[in-house]
């Protein structure tokens, strides 16, 4: 029996998962978290959000966002991408600033609009 | 003059002014201090905001962006860079701005909505040397998520509240070294996820019941001494650890900010450092609202939405000539329960339901929350977890608060 906080909502569900029963689910609030417990449990992702560089906006920094999970060990490598990245306003929320983060199949996207100022 | 004035244009104010729009609300203005709407949640570039409201998972910006773009489409004016100075009882606001000079705009209703700030290492005297190196985890991440600059390498977190749990993992992300979390209370003051996805990820100790008790340093933090403390919060001698660090980030707290309340004699709890509500919002001073942190301090954002909605919508109803009437009853916290918003329901005001937001002073499990006026039980409601960090609601339905006269009280049972 293997414990677990439920990280899918900020409600934290405390899960109980029976790893030889199929990953049975106990103490979860909603079917998302018997979704969260066999992943995390088997091949763990998380989505990554972080900042790049961007000139001619209002800020020097530009919030993105991986548009889907990836694999948590591979956070470390994406964050790496981001080096280097320097967007110019204006920036369109949801434009693609990293294609294909490490081969997963994701993209860091940014996740606010930035006009020119 | 206005039928409705805003004061802020984060979260609670855009809820607050989109909702008054939709209850028939004309003139409506939100006064912002900051160069942009959104708030605090431009800097809040993690996810997990909007699940109750938008039923998806969005970062800060992203669930500003959705309430900004909704203003967009009515025709509720914004006056950014503007600095709202007094409020008087006759609801004229004093403002003042580069671009417009000195104002004194009047309303028929004012939404506050000013939200809240952070304690700060003098409210909470650390001991020590006065170096750089020591930030409120609001501020570092502002400066590291928005203004570009990276505020330390190696890093001490006072404080287990989610902003520091999330600069945690953030600071991590970076490249700096988070040495440990620090949190005095014997429970953590953030949410169980973000502890789960924020220290467990990255191998980040959490040190319950320690707190930090020296700090050394010329120029720039060097050091600081951490010690377990006892049951009563006093540092426990010979169980001292040093950490050699040059950052702290305080995440000990959040005040609500309301010098404006006050400088209008509107009543403030106490309990909550925010005005004293009514169930729908209004504060002590006719047509003058309150809501979302500057009321009292919510784990989420989708909360202070819902609750600003709330405001708005019954600000829209008072500047359009209903004003509330009825006898007012009075919310009182019982055992286990440190605050309760609303503190008083006037219960002809009430159409269905009135919910109840409170927080508990301790973590319980199978727990009931119980619900008296007098000596009768009102109702009770199931629980299997409760914690300080995580706040609660109950709903009362309208036909239970018609048996209740006096007050009503809120206590856990265990």
């Amino acid at each position: 029996m293997k414990e677990l906080i439920c990280i899918v909502c900020p409600k934290g569900c405390h899960l109980k998962v029976d790893v030889d029963k199929d990953f049975a689910v106990t103490g979860n609030g909603c079917a998302r978290g018997v979704e969260y417990a066999k992943a995390e449990l088997t091949h763990p992702t998380r989505v990554v959000t972080s900042s790049v560089c961007v000139e001619g906006a209002l800020h020097r920094r530009c919030p993105v966002k991986t548009n889907g999970a990836i694999p948590k060990e591979k956070i470390a490598d994406a964050m790496k991408t981001l080096d280097g990245v320097c967007l110019k306003a204006p920036v369109a929320l949801g434009a693609v600033v990293v294609e294909n983060v490490c081969g997963t199949g994701v993209d860091f996207v940014s996740t606010r609009e930035l006009e020119v100022v | 003059m206005y039928d409705l004035i805003v004061v802020g244009g984060g979260p609670a104010g855009l809820a607050a002014a989109y909702a008054a729009r939709q209850n028939g609300a004309k003139k409506i203005i939100i006064l912002e201090r900051d160069k942009e709407l959104g708030g605090i949640l431009n800097q809040c570039i993690h996810n997990g905001f909007g699940l109750h409201r938008f039923k998806e998972e969005l970062t800060g910006p992203e669930y500003a962006g959705r309430f900004e773009k909704m203003l967009e489409s009515t025709d509720v004016e914004v006056s950014l860079d503007t600095m709202v100075l007094s409020i008087t009882p006759r609801r004229e606001v004093h403002c003042v701005s580069a671009e417009d000079g000195y104002r004194i705009l009047e309303a028929k209703a004012i939404v506050l909505a000013m939200g809240c700030r952070e304690r700060t290492r003098g409210a909470i005297s650390i001991p020590g040397t006065r170096p750089a190196g020591v930030f409120t985890a609001g501020a570092a991440q502002r400066y590291v998520n928005m203004e570009g600059y990276m505020v330390g390498k190696r890093v001490v977190i006072l404080g287990s509240g989610d902003i520091g749990l999330i600069m945690a993992r953030r600071m991590t992300l970076e490249g700096a070294k988070v040495l440990a979390c620090v949190e005095v209370m014997p429970y953590s003051g953030g949410l169980n996820r973000n502890i789960v996805q924020c220290l467990h990820d990255y191998d980040i100790p959490l040190y319950l019941s320690h707190t930090i008790t020296d700090i050394k340093g010329d120029r720039r933090v060097e050091q600081v001494t951490v010690a377990k403390v006892d049951e009563n919060r006093k540092p426990i001698k010979g169980s001292e650890m040093i950490f050699d660090c040059d950052t702290i980030l305080l995440s000990v707290g959040l005040i609500p900010e309301n010098e404006l309340t006050r400088g209008a004699g509107i009543e403030i709890d106490r309990r909550t450092n925010g005005a004293v509500v009514y169930e729908n919002m209004e504060t002590s001073m006719d047509g003058v609202f309150a809501c979302g942190n500057v009321v009292h301090v919510h784990d989420l954002v989708d909360f202070v939405s819902a609750e600003s909605e709330r405001a708005g919508a019954a600000a829209a109803k008072y500047a359009l000539g209903g004003e509330a009437a009825g006898e007012a009853i009075d919310v009182k916290n019982g055992d286990g329960v440190s605050y309760t918003v609303p503190q008083k329901i006037r219960i002809d005001n009430v159409e269905k339901a009135c919910e109840i937001f409170f927080r508990v002073r301790k973590i319980y499990k199978d727990s009931k929350i119980v619900v008296k006026s007098g000596e009768t039980q009102l109702a009770s409601f199931k629980r299997e977890h409760l914690a300080p960090g995580e706040m609660e609601h109950i709903t009362l339905p309208k036909v239970l608060l018609d048996k209740a006269s006096g007050e009503i009280v809120v206590s856990v049972e265990e």
